[in-house]
C-alpha cells in the first residue's frame, strides 16, 4: 500500500481512539479520561522534543521551562488581568516561542555536553524564578488559584471528557503538522544535519538557522501544552513543583528515548505509557506486601529506562534480529601509486 | 575574468603551516585538478574555499565576488559545492532523499509552509523531486532513488554523494578524491562522467592521487607541496616538471 | 553594616565554596579522564552524606569507623555504576552518555528515597562549637569542612603529579589513545577516575551533612553547583575546579545577601553567563 494510504490509515486508527476513550471509561472510571488527557498534554510538548532531539539531534535537558512559561503566561492573563481563557493561547504559545528565540540563540551554538548544559540551567533558572515570584505576580511556592476553564462560544471545557477532547484534538493536529514538517524540505534538513553538520551545509542547508527554527517551534509546542495544562488541570491550579521541576524535563526526556528518538509514533506511545505509570504502579503496589511506596519506584523505572534504552538500545538488537537491518557491501578500498 | 581567483591563501594549525599563501586561478569551464603528496594540503585548500574553515588570510573571488569569511552554505547557494574525501551519506534517509538534500539551498519553503502543506510548498517539492531524479539519473543511480542510502555499495555511494552536490544545479564544484575506494571500471566511468559535467558547462575541481585519472581528464593541474604551490600548468607541462618529480619521490641525493 | 559583615560572609562562602570545590574536582576527574560529565556526580555526594548517617545512627559506630565504610561504599557504587552503565556504551554520542548518567542519577535517588524520604544530620565533628575569626564567629564544621578540603586538594594534586596512576590518569586526559597505545590500560583508568570522583564526592557528602542535613533528593542541587563551578573555573582543569568553586561559594553567599531567596537562581544565572559569555571559563581551555 502507498505510503499516503498507510499513513490516512493510521491517522484514523488515532482518531478513532481518541473518539472512544472517554466513552469506554465512563461513570467512576472517569478519572482514567483525565489521566489521558494529562497523557495528551505531555504529548504535545513530547512531540515538540522529539522534532528537536530525535530529528535535529539537539538535546534539551529543559524544557519544562517553555511549558512553564506557556502556562503561567495565560494563567497570569486569565486571573490577574482578567482576559477571556481563550485568548491566553496566543500570548502563551507566542511568550515561550520567543523564550526559545532567546535560549536558544546563544544556547544552539554550544556543542553537545554544553548545549545540555545550558538547557539545564534554563530549566533549573525559571524554575528558581517562578519560586522566586519576582514582582508577586507567579504566585511563588503556593502558585496560582482558580484558573478559569477554556470556554468557546457558549460551551465551557469544564469536564474530564470535554477536556479531553480538547485536548486530543490539538494533539492530533499537532502530530498531523509535525508530519508534514518531517516529510519537507526542512525535516529533510533537520536529519542531514543530525547526521553531519558539515555535509548539511555544504549542500546549502543554513545549520543555525534550522536548528533555531525547530526549537523554537519545540518550545511553542511547549507553551501549547503549557497553556492547555493550566485550564485544564485537576484543581485549575499551577504551582512551580508541577509544571517547571526539573523532574518533568527528565519526564519527557525519557518519553522521546522511550519511543526511540525520532518515531513520532513512538514518541506518543511513550508519553501515554509514562502517563499511565503512576496509576499503573500503584495497581502494581496494591499487590505487593505493605510499605512499598510506588511514588519512588516510578522514579527509579524512569531512571532505570534512561539507562538501559540508551546503554542497550533495545530498537537496534530488535532491528538486527528481525534481519531489517541491511548490511552494506563495501568494496576493499583501491590502493594507488602515483 | 576567471570562475575562481586565489589570491595568498594561508592557514596555519598551531605549528603547522597547512596551506602557504597559496594563489592560483582557475577558469569557467575548466577541469582543473589539485595533487601532491600526502599532507600537501589540498583537502584544507577545499575545505578553505567551501567556507568550512576560517583562512588566516588571503582573498578568495568566486564569479567576481568575494567568499572568503561566508559561511558554507551561502558559499553553496552561490554556486559552489563540494564532496568530501569520506562519504558521508546520510544513511537512514533514502537515496532520493538525500540528494533532495541537495536542493535545499535553491528552495524556499519554510516551516509555516511546511508544517501546512500548502500549495506552494507542494509545488516546490514536486520541482525537488524532479531535480533530484534528475540528478540521479545522470549518475546512473536512479534505480536505487528508494533504497536506504546506508544500504548502497561503496561505489555507488560516491555517485549519490556526487548527484547530491548536484541537484542544486551549481557553478562549480570541488571533488576531493572521487576515484579513491573505485575499481578500474568505476574509476573509468567517473572519467566519464566529469567530462560528462564538463560538457554541462561546469568548472570542476578535483584531488586526486591517480595519475591515469588526472592526465586523461584535466585541463590544468596545480601541485602542492606542504601547503606551498610548486607548479601550475596543462599536464603535459607538470609530467616533465623535475620539482613535481622531485616532490613525489624525494630529493635524489 | 555589611563591611562588618565581610569577614563573617568571606569564612562562610568559603566554607561552602569548598564543598563546590570537591564536587567540581569530582566532575573534573571523570570529565579528564573519560570526556564524560557525569550527571550522578552529586548523588555521590548525598550517598556519602547518608551512608554516614547510618553508620552513626542506626549502627552507633565510631566516627572514623563510620568514614571508612561510608567512603568504601560509595567508592564501590562509584566503580559498579561505571561497569555497568558506562562502559557498554562506551562509544555512543556524548549525548547518549548524558542521559545514562542522569538515568543513573535518578536510579540512585529512587534507591535512597526506598529506604527513607525524611532528613538527617548527625552532630559535628570533635571541635569547638564555634570559632572566632575576627568579627566572624565560625561552627567549628566549617574549619573541618575547609581544613578537609585543602588536605584531600593537596592530597590529588600530590597523587596525580608523582604517582604512576596519577600520572597515567592524566595521560588519558591529555590523549586517550595515545595512552592506550603505551600501554595504559585505558579502562581501568575510567573505573578509577569513577571510584575517585566517588570518593571525594563521598567526603563533600560527609563534611557537609551537619551543617545542612541530608536527604535523598539533595544530590541533584549539590551536583548541579558542582557543575556551575566546574564550567566557572573551566572544564577541565584542576585549579579551575577549585577557583570555580570557591568563586562561586563566594558570590552565592554574597548574593544571598543582596537577593535573598534568590541563591539558587544566583549559582544558575552565573552558569549560563558564563557558557555564553566565555564557554571556557576562568581557567579552561578553548
Amino acid at each position: 500500500m502507498t505510503h499516503k494510504r498507510r499513513e490516512l490509515i493510521q491517522y484514523a486508527v488515532f482518531a478513532a481512539f481518541i473518539i472512544a476513550v472517554p466513552l469506554v471509561f465512563q461513570g467512576r472510571q472517569s478519572y482514567y479520561v483525565s489521566m489521558l488527557a494529562l497523557a495528551g498534554i505531555y504529548a504535545i510538548v513530547a512531540i515538540g522534543l522529539n522534532l528537536l532531539m530525535g530529528y535535529a539531534g539537539q538535546i534539551s535537558l529543559g524544557h519544562a521551562a517553555f511549558f512553564s512559561i506557556g502556562a503561567y503566561t495565560s494563567a497570569i492573563l486569565t486571573t490577574r488581568y482578567e482576559w477571556q481563557p481563550l485568548a491566553g493561547l496566543v500570548p502563551a504559545v507566542a511568550v515561550s516561542g520567543c523564550a526559545a528565540f532567546v535560549i536558544g540563540l546563544p544556547t544552539l551554538k554550544l556543542k553537545e555536553h554544553y548545549l545540555a548544559m545550558a538547557t539545564l540551567g534554563v530549566g533549573l533558572i525559571t524554575y528558581s524564578l517562578i519560586k522566586a515570584d519576582p514582582g508577586g505576580i507567579t504566585g511563588g511556592v503556593t502558585g496560582i488559584v482558580n484558573i478559569p476553564p477554556l470556554a468557546i462560544g457558549g460551551f465551557t471545557f469544564d469536564s474530564d471528557r470535554s477536556q479531553f477532547y480538547l485536548i486530543w484534538a490539538m494533539a492530533f493536529l499537532i502530530f498531523v503538522l509535525s508530519f508534514n514538517i518531517i516529510d519537507s524540505r526542512i525535516g529533510r534538513a533537520l536529519m542531514a544535519i543530525h547526521k553531519s553538520e558539515v555535509s548539511a551545509s555544504v549542500l546549502g542547508v543554513n545549520v543555525f538557522s534550522c536548528k533555531l527554527q525547530v526549537f523554537v517551534l519545540s518550545g511553542m509546542y511547549a507553551g501549547l501544552g503549557g497553556f492547555l495544562y493550566a485550564h485544564c488541570s485537576p484543581m485549575y491550579y499551577l504551582n512551580p513543583d508541577d509544571v517547571c521541576h526539573f523532574g518533568l524535563s527528565i519526564k519527557l526526556l525519557t518519553m522521546v528515548v522511550i519511543g526511540g528518538m525520532g518515531s513520532m509514533w513512538g514518541t506518543l506511545l511513550g508519553a501515554v505509557g509514562l502517563s499511565i505509570l503512576p496509576e499503573a504502579l500503584r495497581v502494581l503496589g496494591s499487590l505487593l506486601p505493605a510499605g512499598v511506596n510506588t511514588s519512588d519506584i516510578e522514579m527509579a523505572v524512569y531512571g532505570l529506562i534512561l539507562a538501559v534504552i540508551m546503554i542497550a538500545s533495545p530498537r537496534q538488537r530488535l532491528k538486527k534480529l528481525l534481519g531489517l537491518d541491511k548490511p552494506r557491501r563495501v568494496e576493499p578500498p583501491k590502493n594507488v601509486e602515483a | 575574468m576567471a570562475h575562481l581567483q586565489v589570491q595568498g591563501l594561508h592557514k596555519t594549525f598551531d605549528a603547522v603551516t597547512a596551506v602557504n599563501d597559496l594563489s592560483f586561478e582557475v577558469q569557467r569551464n575548466e577541469i582543473c585538478a589539485i595533487i601532491g603528496p600526502n599532507g600537501a594540503g589540498k583537502t584544507t585548500t577545499f575545505n578553505l574555499l567551501s567556507g568550512v574553515l576560517p583562512a588566516d588570510r588571503g582573498k578568495i573571488f568566486f564569479d567576481g565576488n568575494e567568499i572568503l569569511g561566508l559561511p558554507p552554505h551561502d558559499i553553496a547557494r552561490r554556486g559552489m559545492v563540494r564532496t568530501f574525501q569520506t562519504v558521508s551519506l546520510f544513511d537512514s534517509m533514502t537515496v532520493l532523499d538525500n540528494v533532495k538534500v541537495g536542493c535545499h539551498g535553491k528552495a524556499g519553503a519554510g516551516l509555516f509552509s511546511a508544517a501546512l502543506r500548502t500549495p506552494g510548498l507542494r509545488r516546490e517539492e514536486k520541482a525537488i523531486t524532479k531535480k533530484a531524479m534528475e540528478a540521479l539519473k545522470l549518475l546512473g543511480v536512479a534505480d536505487r532513488a528508494y533504497d536506504q542510502a546506508g544500504s548502497l555499495p561503496f561505489g555507488q555511494q560516491r555517485l549519490v554523494d556526487i548527484a547530491r552536490a548536484l541537484a542544486s544545479d551549481p557553478e562549480m564544484i570541488l571533488l576531493d578524491e572521487p576515484a579513491a575506494g573505485l575499481n578500474a571500471h568505476e574509476t573509468t566511468e567517473l572519467a566519464s562522467l566529469i567530462l560528462a559535467l564538463k560538457n554541462r558547462g561546469l568548472t570542476v575541481m578535483i584531488i586526486e592521487h591517480d595519475m591515469e585519472l588526472i592526465m586523461e581528464i584535466a585541463d590544468c593541474i596545480v601541485v602542492l607541496d606542504q601547503g606551498m604551490k610548486i607548479a601550475c600548468g596543462p599536464p603535459e607541462s607538470i609530467q616533465k616538471d623535475p620539482r613535481v618529480i622531485a616532490a613525489y619521490l624525494g630529493d635524489e641525493d | 553594616m555589611f563591611f562588618d559583615q565581610l569577614p563573617q560572609f568571606l569564612l562562610s562562602g568559603l566554607t561552602i565554596g569548598s564543598i563546590y570545590a570537591l564536587i567540581a574536582l569530582g566532575f573534573t576527574i571523570i570529565y579528564n579522564t573519560t570526556g564524560i560529565i557525569n550527571f550522578a556526580q552529586g548523588e555521590f555526594v548525598m550517598l556519602g552524606g547518608m551512608f554516614m548517617v547510618a553508620c552513626t545512627r542506626l549502627l552507633n559506630l565510631p566516627l572514623p569507623v563510620g568514614m571508612l565504610i561510608t567512603l568504601m561504599a560509595v567508592m564501590a557504587v562509584g566503580v559498579l555504576m561505571e561497569r555497568l552503565a558506562i562502559r557498554p556504551a562506551r562509544h555512543k554520542s556524548i549525548v547518549t552518555l548524558i542521559i545514562i548518567t542522569i538515568g543513573v542519577s535518578i536510579a540512585l535517588k529512587a534507591g535512597t528515597a526506598f529506604f527513607s524520604k525524611d532528613s538527617f544530620t548527625y552532630p559535628p565533628f570533635p571541635g569547638p562549637e564555634h570559632v572566632a575569626v575576627g568579627n566572624a564567629t565560625l561552627p567549628g564544621q566549617s574549619l573541618w569542612i575547609i581544613g578537609t578540603a585543602g588536605c584531600i586538594m593537596a592530597s590529588l594534586w600530590l597523587f596525580f603529579h608523582f604517582t604512576i596512576r596519577g600520572k597515567a590518569m592524566r595521560a588519558c586526559a591529555i590523549n586517550r589513545e595515545a595512552a592506550n597505545i603505551v600501554g595504559i590500560d585505558v579502562e581501568r583508568m575510567s573505573s578509577l577516575s569513577f571510584g575517585l570522583s566517588a570518593l571525594i564526592g563521598a567526603v563533600a557528602g560527609i563534611m557537609v551533612t551537619p551543617t545542612t542535613q541530608m536527604a535523598w533528593y539533595r544530590g541533584t542541587e549539590l551536583g548541579l553547583k558542582g557543575f556551575c563551578a566546574v564550567i566557572l573555573g573551566g572544564l577541565g582543569s584542576s585549579p579551575g575546579a577549585v577557583i570555580g568553586g570557591l568563586l562561586l561559594g563566594l558570590l552565592e553567599t554574597f548574593g544571598n545577601y543582596f537577593f535573598s531567596g534568590y541563591r539558587d537562581a544566583i549559582a544558575f544565572s552565573i552558569f549560563l553567563l558564563v557558557i555564553f559569555i566565555r564557554p571556557q571559563g576562568i581557567l579552561g581551555r578553548k
